[in-house]
């Protein structure tokens, strides 16, 4: 494929697969590490006592039942400390250890990406992985301007994220555990990015699929936690179903998986023809899946059951993020399926409008979170399915700075709250729940300025980072709606343009809504009088400097994030930076598709889009405007003492009821179907009675059968002997 | 050779000593007493070793008459007399009527099939020479030197392996027979 | 003469195997066994005249196993008389099981 010896083949990038290996040696270490403590355990191991709850952050919020649900604590009515884990000193030079080292790679290989011209990816192959007949699979890995994006955001915000769990789960029974899913989770997530073809991506997606089901139920003793990770497990699955149906179909159509050559051969499908559309859909069906849009969304709420610093990194900022990435790596098919590109936008526009409504009522400051998270999704979908690539794929890398900084930040307040309760012994009030909280700025300033930076960003405030992401794909899903062959296309009886103009306006709500319900979130977090109680207000603290430490350096990134990708309206006004480098970085990868998507009449005047600039931050300030006007911290109670909400407000704190509607309509058929027919009818009539008993009593049978021919009497014999002889007679005779 | 000389003749005793044994051997599966069982076939074999003797088997012939009409059938008669077998329920051991329509259909069978596998086999064009092969007529032994050259030769080995399994056979004879002593 | 020799020798060889069907003395039934040994050893001699003496040949063995089998098959019958004062097979069953 490579007539030429690539550029990079002697560089750095020999070693791209230590990006890789490096977090699966830490996941062996740290797993050997844990299994090791579980069969030996020592005398100060605190799992000894067989309890395996945790100090902090232990959020259980599957459901919105009042009580804080930590059964930790009541082995120690002493108060003494719990002892820490035996090997967490280990752990907390390996765990993170690894990350720094992988994103110091991380760092040269871009180094040396920035050094050479590339046109064409750096593939890396390992070893032929699967050559059965016309299918050819390596196990390869692929750099270029996209993996690399990914890896550095990867690494660098999973890096940060590892150093902020030393502090965060240090005092848990399960820290080498909880360290060998992280490092595991980073080495399919890179397998994931780095993958030169949809196996190896797939088994990168199915690896994360893997590492957040065993983290969101990392506290399995509690069966809530449990179950949502079997909720993200099950939900998954659908989207994955659609993966592998796309790539059996890529794989028929142009016989070949591999990344580089599917896109010198995507030129074979007609352009809008219904295997391209088809096949981009079922692809897009698995990102819905791994990346909770509509209708697959529910299972990242409940994925909030896991560990904070989990929600962080692979609930915002690295693994939901996968489908946006892999929309981007397949642009250009996508590019050729107008249809489908359609629905990829309209499903995250109103995928970003949904949770926004969800996140104005929500009480748990994780679950705001969550939802927020699905609406950014939603955008960054609206992003890729516009054919702005560049954009999705720029507010993919904001979006993880902006939200890892939520999170962590919210980990931050809810260890500060979960402390004061439990030295306090308050196991009834909810360390997650807002309304506990109230006046906290007094308490963790350091906290609620960087929480504040991030907020701005996510409201779309200049010049915070995800300002100029979110503005970048307003604009372009606004340019689009004309002369591009997105526009020219139509879905649902509706014309592409009537479309884009849909899914702008749902942005634009969105982006209003977003506004609302995170000044919200910060007004009954930091501002107001305190509500967490006179016992434990005293205990309320800023947390240590690991944990701060890392939220600084993601407040430095998303203040200046947006400097990425500078639009060329803004810095012909003011030279603050370079234009548009990160589209230029990612031009060998997507330009193509997005130059045929564009159709080179999808642009609009620099008024006009000076004008939609200035309408964006119209909106981010007026939604936070209304919220500060509206919302009144003081008036709020305690949890405990909240009446309960009514009307569209109870409707919105209950999600729209998707979750009860999807158990109406899917569960509770699916269970009275498998257990009248399946188990009734299947299991225990056909299986059991008659293929498991029947096929034992037909064995008896024979059986017996037999055992009449063994008499013992020679008389008998001697008739069975004859009467063989005489059937094996007739036998030869007709040969003969 | 006889028949080269006097067709008639030879075939009249062919024919005379196949209706012979085929009498006898009825005669012999329906006697009651064994005694009167193995004196009819004596009366079989006999009649088959003359059959031996027309078919140019001289040395066979003999062999018949000797081991087995002589010898074996005298083993035979001498266990039926030694254990003094006789007694009425003994003498009753002939299966019921189902037991021998059964045994007659299967005969049907099996006969039927034999006959069909021996005409299939060997076609009837091919018919008995009217000389004996060759290699009898020019063995320089006559008769038994034809049955010599290969037994001796091609089949020593088997020859051998014989008095080896009659050995084992007179040891077990003797061992199984002997009267456990307390 | 070749087609009648066969015909005797399968005629032969089923009165022995009804024989062997009907009785129930194991000496008869032996004897039995002996007949159906001689029709198979008729069919060689007869065949022998048209394929050569190795038919005969395999005569002489037959009559030697068939010697050894008496002497030894008698043995036997002799100390299952002893031990059940009967040789009626339906009296003979060490091997049920």
């Amino acid at each position: 494929m490579m007539q030429s010896v690539h550029p990079l083949a002697e560089t750095v990038a020999r070693f791209v697969w230590w990006l890789p290996a490096l977090p699966l040696i830490g996941f062996v270490i740290n797993g050997a590490l844990s299994i090791y403590a579980s069969a030996k355990p020592g005398p100060a191991d605190p799992s000894a006592n067989g309890h395996d709850g945790s100090n902090i952050g232990h959020g259980s919020h599957a459901t919105d039942e009042g009580n804080h649900g930590h059964d930790d604590g009541d082995g120690h009515d002493d108060h003494a400390p719990t002892p820490r884990h035996r090997f967490a000193g280990i752990t907390s030079i390996v765990g993170p250890g690894v990350l720094v080292l992988t994103f110091g790679l991380a760092i040269a290989l871009f180094v040396a990406m920035r050094g050479v011209e590339m046109h064409e990816p750096f593939v890396s192959t390992l070893f032929a992985w699967m050559p059965v007949g016309d299918l050819h699979i390596n196990a390869a890995l692929q750099l270029d301007g996209l993996s690399m994006v990914m890896v550095l955001v990867i690494t660098g915000v999973g890096m940060l994220i590892h150093v902020f769990s030393v502090g965060y789960m240090q005092d848990d029974a399960g820290y080498p555990r909880y360290f060998a899913y992280l490092n595991l989770f980073v080495f399919f997530m890179l397998l994931l990015v780095l993958g030169a073809n949809y196996v190896v991506t797939f088994v990168g997606w199915e690896g994360v699929g893997l590492c957040s089901y065993l983290l969101i139920g990392f506290w399995f003793s509690e069966k809530a936690n449990a179950d949502a990770g079997k909720k993200a497990f099950v939900v998954n699955r659908i989207g994955d179903f659609g993966f592998m149906v796309a790539m059996f179909m890529l794989f028929a159509h142009l016989g070949t998986l591999d990344y580089a050559t599917i896109a010198e051969r995507a030129g074979q499908f007609a352009p809008g023809g219904v295997v391209v559309t088809a096949i981009c859909l079922f692809l897009f069906l698995g990102c819905v899946g791994k990346s909770a849009q509509i209708p697959l969304f529910v299972w990242l709420p409940d994925a909030m059951a896991g560990p904070t610093p989990v929600s962080a990194l692979i609930h915002a900022a690295t693994m939901v993020t996968a489908g946006v990435f892999l929309i981007a790596r397949s642009a250009s098919l996508f590019s050729l399926a107008p249809v489908a590109s359609l629905t990829v936008a309209l499903v995250g526009g109103v995928t970003a409008l949904f949770a926004a409504t969800i996140g104005l009522k929500q009480w748990d400051i994780k679950k705001v979170l969550a939802y927020s998270t699905i609406s950014q999704l939603g955008y960054m979908f609206v992003g890729v399915g516009v054919g702005a690539y560049t954009a999705g794929i720029f507010h993919l890398v904001t979006h993880a700075f902006f939200k890892a900084l939520l999170f962590l930040g919210a980990g931050s307040v809810i260890y500060a709250m979960h402390k004061a309760y439990h030295a306090t012994r308050n196991h009834s009030d909810d360390a997650q729940d807002m309304r506990n909280m109230g006046g906290l700025k007094k308490f963790m300033p350091v906290t609620w300025t960087l929480m504040w930076i991030a907020t701005l960003a996510i409201a779309g405030v200049p010049p915070f980072a995800g300002f100029f992401s979110k503005d970048e794909i307003l604009g372009a899903t606004f340019a689009r709606a004309h002369g591009s062959t997105l526009a020219d296309a139509s879905l649902l009886g509706m014309s592409g343009s009537t479309v884009l103009y849909i899914v702008w306006v749902f942005g634009l709500a969105a982006a209003l809504l977003t506004a609302i319900y995170m000044t919200r979130m910060m007004l009954y977090t930091f501002h107001g009088p305190n509500r967490t109680g006179d016992d434990a207000r005293p205990h309320l603290a800023e947390a240590p400097w690991v944990m701060t430490g890392p939220l600084l350096v993601l407040g430095v990134l998303s203040a200046i994030g947006g400097w990425l990708n500078l639009p060329g309206v803004i810095t012909d006004l003011a030279p603050i930076g370079p234009t548009a480098s990160l589209e230029h970085w990612l031009e060998p990868v997507v330009g193509e598709a997005t130059a045929r998507v564009a159709g080179g009449g999808a642009h609009v005047a620099v008024s006009t889009e000076a004008l939609l600039i200035g309408l964006a931050v119209a909106i981010a300030i007026a939604g936070m405007a209304i919220a500060w006007a509206r919302l009144k911290p003081s008036a709020l109670v305690a949890k405990s003492a909240a009446a309960p909400a009514t009307g569209i407000q109870r409707v919105l704190e209950n999600k729209w009821y998707v979750d009860e509607a999807y158990d109406a309509a899917i569960v509770k058929p699916t269970f009275a179907v498998s257990k009248s027919v399946l188990w009734g009818g299947v299991d225990v009539g056909l299986i059991d009675t008659l293929l498991v008993n029947g096929s034992a009593a037909l064995t008896r049978f024979f059986g017996w059968m037999g055992s009449q021919l063994q008499s013992g009497r020679v008389g008998t014999y001697a008739w069975l002997i004859v009467i063989g002889a005489v059937l094996l007679l007739r036998a030869f005779a007709r040969v003969a | 050779m006889a028949n080269e000389f006097f067709p008639l003749f030879y075939t009249f005793h062919f024919y005379l000593f196949g209706l012979v044994a085929l009498v006898g051997a009825i005669v012999f599966i329906t006697r009651k007493s064994p005694v009167a069982a193995a004196l009819w076939l004596v009366v079989v074999m006999a009649a088959l070793a003359a059959l031996y003797v027309l078919l140019g088997a001289e040395f066979v012939g003999m062999m018949q008459i000797l081991v087995y009409a002589g010898a074996i059938m005298v083993v035979f008669l001498f266990v039926v007399m030694l254990l003094n077998l006789g007694h009425p329920s003994e003498l009753n051991d002939i299966r019921g009527k189902w037991g021998r329509l059964a045994a007659g259909l299967i005969g049907l069978a099996l006969v039927a099939e034999l006959m069909a596998l021996s005409r299939s086999a060997v076609t009837l064009s091919v018919t008995l020479p009217a000389r004996p092969p060759a290699d009898v007529i020019a063995s320089p032994g006559g008769v038994i030197g034809s049955i010599a050259d290969p037994l001796f030769n091609e089949y020593l080995l088997a020859f051998e392996l014989t008095s080896i399994l009659l050995l084992v056979a007179i040891i077990g004879a003797v061992v199984l027979a002997k009267k456990r002593s307390a | 003469m070749l087609a009648e020799s066969l015909a005797l020798s399968a005629a032969l060889f089923t009165i022995g195997v009804i024989g062997v069907l009907t009785r129930r003395n194991a000496i008869i039934v032996f004897m039995c066994v002996e007949l159906m040994l001689n029709a198979v050893n008729l069919s060689f001699v007869a065949l022998s005249r048209v394929y050569g003496a190795t038919g005969q040949v395999f005569v002489i063995f037959v009559m030697t196993v068939a010697a050894a089998e008496a002497a030894v098959g008698l043995a036997i019958i002799i100390s299952i008389f002893r031990h059940k004062k009967s040789v009626n097979l339906e009296d003979i069953n060490l091997l049920r099981g």
